[in-house]
């Protein structure tokens, strides 16, 4: 126990500052009101779905709950069920063995949800594109709010995109 | 020369691999595998291609490996009847590569005992072959096509649907299944007895992780079977290469299975290498090394901390993920990349290492060092972490040398391969890679290795740098490779050994780009390691593997 506790302490604290919001991120009008965004923005729940990504964007989305970034410690944490969502993240271009899958955790997760979909792959098909096998883009099967491009984006990326969904349409206007 | 046989003549590759092909007949295939499987050799992968338009019809593609080598045998199969003989029963782990290879191919493995669909689901026809030439494709993906033609067989879907188990752990009501495309309908293995039950797992996890389906059958809480069922992640991505320029496909051979970029674009790379028959400049060998060792230190850092936080020690998480992104921020400042991906191409790479940086990963070496063996002792001092990890996943030597266990999870249960050490390409030749061995094939087993080849990789990294002297990053790479080549590259990536095979045609152009993830040899391997266990263990013994979906479903 001595050795844990010596190792937290000398370790310190690594939280750096969090990103602001990136509206050139958001790709349609804020759909939500302010008052839930408000709710939401003090603990959002987020179901996470790959539909088809290479596990790139995985990995920097398991780096946003590392020491440095410390997504939860905005209050936002990653569920395990979409019935517990307001928010699902989802990579990659969706395959078409997805499309069940994708379309019911949207529909399991319940009203009001944002969706940020993440990486380039999600944004446009990527490499992959659209084929026998893939649909493409995310919003080519269910909407989507935010979109964060990159590959992989980085976790400060994504923690903007998350940030974003959450910004509501007036708060930019002023 | 790895295998004798009579009328077999091998021809070696250009390259530093230890490669051979050979083009062998219906009657010899069997025999040939049964010849090296008794000399404790392995199947490293199976594939098709289409050659129609070339030579014969269709043609098998097997690569064995041996102490002595590998071997890839091409089988020609006619074009009305392309059927060859089943291998499943020498190699048990041929038979997922098999079904794979008749929905992508159609070309199809005699007497195999499992004919079950695997990479198909219902986005394509039973009757039609993504990999063959003329296989017309399918219009683009529409919300609203999808809709309509739900709407008019809503009702025969709803009867269907009664019958059917759900898999996404959703329950969904008839409405919203109408409006579902084709479900996929797989016969799964049923367990039956008093007491018997089946857990659906997936595919959407409750986790960060890839899609995949697991069906457990359990009494109590014990699991007594467990069968997996992949192909969600199925992007088309074999297809997709056919005809892409080489520069292009180096791309997508890096995002194969993202966490292994660095040993898919070195595979491919080596293996366009070795049909233009040139070598890259020294310098830019010795960063490949340093960028796939890079890769290692990053994984495997990232698996002990999930592994801390699968035992509730997230102690372990927040320490080894601190430790991952000081690894992924320099890979960043210095080579432009987080993962480094695209930095590997073919003749060479397209980043260098300044002086400054050789200091900077020095001083990240005795940091990572330093931390990694407090970190150590921390877990094997923990009486409850080492009481969920011993023990828990166990896959024997026998077991495991049967059913080819292969990398990082076989070196835990006592497979000693590793292509850095037993066929090691320039930079390895001159390091002397030490193999990390365990024989328990336990969780803590292949922590332990982890925790051994995180050490090794770091000596590595050390001596690459203090080897390191300046020279040319790329070499002239032709833009088309000699028409109707065939080369292979294998790299030994953090999960085991990373295969990419490319076909030319008589353009040289890609035809036909396979590469293998040694997830497709460890897979059902798993479905061995957690029986008898208890249902809470598995998320820790498969974290333990920690295998790729998307690098075995394409």
């Amino acid at each position: 126990m001595y050795q844990i506790i010596k190792q937290i302490i000398k370790t310190g604290i690594r939280t750096e500052a969090t990103p602001l919001p990136d509206e050139a991120m958001r790709c349609t009008e804020q759909r939500l009101q302010q008052q839930i965004l408000d709710v939401f923005g003090g603990a959002l729940a987020i179901r996470f779905v790959d539909a088809g990504s290479c596990n790139g964007c995985e990995q920097e989305i398991h780096a946003v709950n590392n020491a440095y970034y410390n997504l939860e410690g905005q209050g936002i944490k990653f569920v395990a069920s979409p019935r517990h969502a307001d928010m699902l993240l989802v990579t990659g271009p969706v395959s078409r063995h997805m499309i069940v899958a994708l379309r019911r955790t949207y529909d399991a997760t319940p009203d009001p949800k944002l969706v940020v979909a993440i990486g380039d792959c999600a944004f446009d098909g990527g490499l992959f594109g659209e084929s026998y096998a893939s649909c493409g883009r995310v919003s080519n099967v269910i909407p989507v709010d935010v979109v964060v491009k990159g590959c992989p984006p980085t976790p400060t990326q994504i923690m903007q995109g998350i940030l974003t969904a959450l910004t509501g349409a007036h708060e930019v206007q002023a | 020369m790895p295998i004798t046989h009579p009328g077999l003549q091998l021809t070696k590759l250009p390259g530093a691999l230890p490669v051979w092909q050979a083009t062998i007949a219906h009657d010899d295939l069997r025999p040939v595998c049964q010849n090296v499987a008794d000399g404790g050799g392995r199947l490293l992968a199976l594939w098709g291609s289409d050659q129609r338009a070339t030579q014969f019809g269709f043609a098998l593609h097997v690569v064995l490996l041996n102490e002595a080598g590998m071997v890839c045998l091409h089988l020609p199969l006619s074009a009305e009847q392309p059927v060859y003989p089943d291998i499943s029963s020498i190699f048990p782990v041929a038979n997922r590569m098999q079904r794979a290879a008749y929905d992508l191919l159609g070309i199809y493995a005699s007497e195999a005992r499992d004919h079950r669909k695997w990479l198909r689901h219902a986005s394509w026809h039973s009757g039609s072959f993504p990999l063959r030439k003329d296989f017309a494709d399918t219009p683009p993906f529409s919300l609203e096509a999808l809709e309509a033609k739900s709407g008019k067989s809503a009702k025969a879907k709803r009867a269907k649907l009664g019958t059917k188990q759900m898999d996404a752990g959703v329950a969904v009501s008839a409405e919203t299944a109408a409006s579902q495309p084709e479900l996929d309908d797989y016969p799964f293995v049923q367990v039956e007895g008093q007491g018997v039950h089946e857990i659906p797992v997936g595919p959407v996890h409750a986790g960060i992780i890839e899609p995949g389906h697991f069906r457990f059958s359990i009494v109590g809480e014990k699991v007594l079977r467990l069968e997996q069922r992949f192909g969600y992640t199925h992007k088309g991505i074999e297809k997709r290469f056919e005809n892409m320029s080489l520069e292009r496909g180096a791309k997508l051979a890096g995002r194969v299975s993202g966490d292994s970029t660095v040993a898919y674009a070195w595979g491919y790379a080596m293996a366009a290498e070795s049909i233009a028959d040139v070598t890259p400049p020294d310098y830019a060998l010795w960063l490949r090394g340093l960028f796939l060792e890079r890769e290692r230190i990053a994984n495997h850092l990232g698996d002990l901390g999930y592994l801390g936080n699968d035992v509730a020690f997230s102690f372990g998480f927040a320490q080894f993920w601190i430790l991952k992104e000081q690894v992924l921020r320099n890979n960043a400042a210095l080579f432009g990349h987080r993962y480094l991906m695209d930095k590997i191409i073919p003749g060479g790479v397209t980043v260098g290492l300044a002086e400054s940086g050789k200091q900077t990963l020095l001083e990240e070496c005795s940091l990572l060092e330093g931390e990694a063996r407090r970190l150590r002792s921390i877990y094997e001092e923990h009486a409850a972490v080492q009481d969920r990890f011993i023990g828990a996943g166990c896959v024997a030597p026998a077991l495991a040398s049967r059913l080819g266990l292969c990398g990082l999870a076989g070196r835990a249960s006592s497979q000693s391969w590793d292509m850095r050490a037993q066929f090691p390409c320039p930079p390895y030749d001159k390091l002397d890679v030490q193999m990390a061995t365990h024989h328990n094939g336990d969780v803590a087993a292949r922590v332990i290795v982890r925790f051994d080849e995180l050490f090794e990789s770091l000596r590595l990294q050390r001596e690459i740098i203090t080897n390191l002297v300046g020279g040319d990053l790329l070499l002239q790479f032709p833009a088309h490779l000699p028409p109707d080549g065939f080369g292979i590259g294998v790299v030994e990536g953090w999960r085991g050994e990373v295969m990419v095979a490319i076909h030319t045609d008589a353009k040289g152009n890609l035809a036909r780009v396979h590469p293998h993830d040694p997830s497709w040899q460890n897979w059902p391997v798993l479905e061995h390691a957690i029986m008898g266990n208890v249902v809470p263990d598995f998320p820790l013994i498969n974290k333990s593997f920690n295998l790729s979906y998307s690098g075995q479903d394409l």
